[in-house]
């Protein structure tokens, strides 16, 4: 036995003519090619699902005012419908791109907040005073070269020519300075981070 | 716009259709919705 296939302009012309079975007709016949055609394009099934409602929404709504133009090419039309709502998606998020953050990148990890709030700014103040502490206990000469080098940020040879030592000598000094500070640190099991 | 050409894409693409609630969605707006003549003016009205 062979079903007649009732053609798409016959159905458009019943649909608005009052029959909604027509226009299941047409959406069960074109549904997989209009979709498939929309996500080909968009690559996301969500998205296709709305472009694909919208297309259909300005399908009814042009029958249902009478102002399609029947000349036997309904899926052409409903193509060229859904293509350029395609085209209007991808104009919209051009002007207001979006940030997916369901990926492995996320925004929010390089976007942050750099101001110290009062538990960071507290913990940052014990931990400076805690070096400076530390830096008070050893030995004079060591003791200069590093406030010269570290907070006054004075070169080598600037801190030579201050100190009256060779380059070497001042070197030296803020080599055991560096060392003195470490031993005490894990001497006292000291922790000096946030 | 870039091609994806994996074999895992082929394979979820050959069945591609909207879900059955967006086909529900056209056919019961599409029932909803009638448009009213008046003179050269066309209305449209949502039945619930």
């Amino acid at each position: 036995m062979q079903h007649e296939i009732i053609p798409d302009a016959t159905l458009v012309v019943n649909y608005i003519n009052g029959s909604e079975n027509a226009l299941e007709t047409l959406i069960t016949r074109h549904k997989q090619k209009v979709y498939s055609f929309i996500f080909s394009k968009v690559y996301d099934r969500d998205v296709a699902e709305d472009i694909f409602q919208d297309t259909f929404i300005k399908v009814i709504r042009t029958l249902k005012r009478n102002a399609y133009n029947e000349e036997g090419k309904f899926l052409p039309w409903v193509m060229r419908i859904a293509h350029n709502l395609v085209i209007d998606y991808f104009r919209k998020n051009n002007r207001m791109p979006k940030f997916d953050n369901s990926n492995d990148f996320s925004i929010f990890s390089v976007l942050s907040d750099g101001d110290l709030n009062a538990e960071k700014r507290i913990i940052k103040e014990q931990v400076e005073n805690d070096v400076r502490r530390l830096v008070d206990e050893l030995p004079e000469d060591q003791r200069e070269v590093l406030l010269m080098r570290i907070y006054k940020d004075m070169s080598f040879k600037e801190i030579s020519e201050v100190t009256g030592v060779s380059i070497n000598t001042a070197l030296g000094r803020m080599r055991y300075a560096l060392i003195n500070l470490r031993k005490v640190i894990d001497k006292h099991n000291i922790v000096l981070t946030d | 716009m870039a091609k994806i050409y994996s074999k895992d894409f082929i394979e979820s693409t050959n069945d591609l259709k909207p879900k059955e609630e967006t086909v529900n969605f056209l056919l019961n707006y599409s029932k909803a919705l009638s448009v009213i003549n008046c003179n050269k003016l066309k209305f449209e009205t949502f039945l619930n």
